[in-house]
């Protein structure tokens, strides 16, 4: 079972173009795939993660390249100075050590342009390029097919 | 990195690569002399929430708030929903929409508290502010303290469960609407809510223990990080116990005397009044009749301790007996000390759910009282990391026409830059940014917890930036961790 995990804001322009990508894929749903949306990543994903065989967390990226990125995420160890962030590379290294995960993770990053705003809805840039990582996206799903297809965030 | 010189003194900045929010960017100023003249703390904007705001239909207000915080969207989705209620003129809800928000509230602050217990700060305190950085995190306890890490991920999924219960769903909730709730709890729900509140219990006097045995363990580092007096704000009951989601304002001086006392929620305006200050875009609040100068306070659980003159749950009250037994009855300065007092209100949370659980009311099915409209309404609540404000006026055509939010991390900005400060005066050798010094600056901001409300969280942030300015402006140093 695969798990796409789509984080950010909805409200806050660009950033919530990872959910956006989510929504896509729940009017057109892929067998064997579920998919979750969240403001960001928190512990409790960790417990998620090891329940999937492959997981996808698709956020915007502030600089990146363009349209997207998709590479396997190394679990990481470091500590956030505040209750308000973690990072991938450390959910996955919770899942790892504290639930025995075995899942191959992923990060998609979709390159986002503007991330100042209070607004619904993203730019038509972002838009492009979440189209783009989305047709990507998908055809990994159906195939089953990631490692080969990985490219770089740099 | 930037260089700024203001007279007579320089700076150290710790800055944001972006003006993306969600970063935090500490700041150090040098005097001439080469000390430690401040520190800050800047929290990128805020305000812009405020005007998103205006112009939407106020009952669409509780709902939309939670976009402001991805860990607290309850407390934002509470406080807009009471302050609707005065809208709408329900002076008093139903027994039932009045113990669901409640729960509600209390699930929230349980996760919240847990959260920021086991995950951020339990490594600073099992392992050492010193400890090597690359062990000294939450992966880090999981291999130390294996069943301790899960027990902190199974109390959390406890309060996120109760949230789904009441809000409808964790994120995004819509179970608070203006003049009560739109659903109770079925019995099969509290039922299996019931068959676990006795290991959450168990596992909240656990917490309490850690906080409670590190703090009277480390009394004399605690004394000497971070450790200054301020005034202390919370809501209180009107018979003066802790009440986390409703009740009057209350502010105290260093000493425990009372400034003022049972201000009603539409009147804090009078009280309390936000200062600008062209360095940072958080608004700096204060007692009115002290001033901007001494009048800043903090809030939170030190704060709330600090206020109330008990907690109405037999555990929590306990705990609290002992922690202000430390001080003699005196209000606690320590920093360090929001921990053991956030481990009594995890306690408290607990006692709480554990209590409304047993209340038929929760099955009751008049969900929603409305009276006469008005056009001003003011909700205000204890959230986890302190007294949250949502004031809103609405026209005649029922739209948002003026919006102000005063989130707890506002009330705390003059603490946490004291904190900064302090522990920069302590360990910054020279004009260098030392792991030291990081780990005690990260350590002193942790205590608080900052809410980056509103945060994007976007892959290629930074978390935080740390820089030391000259007295000239010249950046010494900086540093992204």
């Amino acid at each position: 079972m695969c798990l796409v995990l789509g984080i950010g804001n909805p409200g806050r322009a660009d950033d919530g173009v990872g959910p956006l990508l989510v929504e896509q894929l729940v009017r057109n749903p892929i067998a064997g795939v579920r998919v979750d949306a969240n403001y960001q990543l928190v512990i409790e994903d960790a417990a998620a993660i090891a329940q999937h065989t492959v997981v996808v967390i698709v956020d915007a990226d502030t600089s990146g390249p363009t349209p997207f990125w998709f590479d396997r995420i190394a679990p990481q160890g470091g500590m956030s100075f505040s209750s308000h962030s973690m990072t991938p590379g450390a959910i996955v290294h919770a899942a790892e050590t504290l639930f025995e995960s075995r899942a191959s993770v992923y990060g998609l990053g979709i390159r986002g342009m503007e991330f100042d705003a209070f607004r619904e809805g993203v730019s038509p840039q972002a838009s492009d390029n979440m189209a783009v990582a989305l047709s990507f996206l998908r055809e990994r799903l159906l195939k089953r097919d990631f490692a080969s297809h990985v490219r770089k965030r740099s | 990195m930037t260089q700024t010189e203001t007279a007579g003194t320089r700076r150290i900045v710790i800055d944001p690569l972006t003006r993306v929010e969600g970063h935090g960017k500490v700041t150090i100023h040098l005097n001439e002399d080469g000390q430690v003249e401040h520190g800050r703390l800047h929290i990128v904007e805020f305000r812009g929430f405020e005007r998103f705001i205006q112009g939407r239909p106020y009952w669409e207000t509780p709902v939309i708030v939670q976009r402001l915080c991805g860990i607290c969207p309850v407390s934002h989705h509470l406080a807009a929903a009471k302050a609707m209620d005065m809208i709408v003129g329900a002076d008093t809800l139903t027994p039932t929409a009045e113990k669901i928000r409640r729960l509600m509230h209390y699930g929230q602050t349980y996760q919240s508290h847990t959260l920021h217990f086991f995950h951020l700060v339990s490594p600073d305190l099992l392992f050492g502010f010193d400890a090597d950085p690359g062990g000294r995190n939450i992966v880090g306890v999981a291999q130390a303290y294996p069943e301790l890490a899960k027990q902190g991920i199974r109390m959390r999924q406890y309060g996120q469960e109760i949230i789904k219960a009441t809000a409808g769903k964790k994120i995004h909730g819509t179970g608070a609407i203006p003049g009560g709730v739109n659903r109770n709890l079925p019995l099969a729900e509290r039922d299996a809510f019931l068959a676990d509140i006795e290991q959450q219990l168990t596992w909240a006097r656990g917490a309490l223990k850690i906080a409670k045995d590190y703090t009277l363990a480390n009394l004399e580092l605690a004394g000497t990080f971070a450790n200054f007096s301020s005034n202390y704000l919370s809501l209180v009951r009107s018979d003066g116990a802790m009440d986390l989601y409703d009740g009057n304002l209350r502010a105290i001086d260093s000493a425990g005397t009372p400034i003022f006392d049972q201000v009603p929620p539409m009147q804090y305006h009078e009280v309390l009044a936000e200062e600008v200050r062209d360095w940072s875009y958080m608004k700096f609040p204060f007692v009115r009749e002290v001033g901007p100068e001494e009048g800043w306070f903090r809030v939170g659980p030190l704060a709330r301790i600090a206020t109330a003159d008990f907690i109405d749950t037999p555990e929590a009250e306990a705990a609290r007996r002992e922690f202000v037994d430390v001080t003699g009855g005196k209000p606690n300065p320590l920093s360090l000390a929001y921990h053991w007092a956030r481990m009594i209100e995890l306690l408290h949370a607990a006692e709480k759910m554990a209590e409304l659980l047993q209340d038929p009311d929760l099955q009751g099915t008049d969900l929603v009282v409305k009276g006469e409209k008005r056009f001003e309404g003011v909700g205000l609540l204890e959230a986890p990391r302190g007294t949250l404000f949502h004031h809103y006026q609405v026209d005649a055509s029922d739209q948002v026409t003026m919006a102000n939010l005063i989130v707890s991390t506002a009330s705390n900005n003059e603490a946490m830059n004291r904190a900064i400060t302090s522990v920069a005066d302590k360990y910054l050798a020279g004009q260098e940014i030392t792991e030291a010094l990081l780990n005690h600056v990260e350590v002193a901001i942790r205590c608080y917890d900052p809410c980056l409300s509103c945060a994007t969280h976007a892959m290629g942030q930074m978390p935080l930036e740390l820089s030391v300015h000259a007295a000239d402006g010249t950046i010494l140093d900086r540093r992204v961790t």
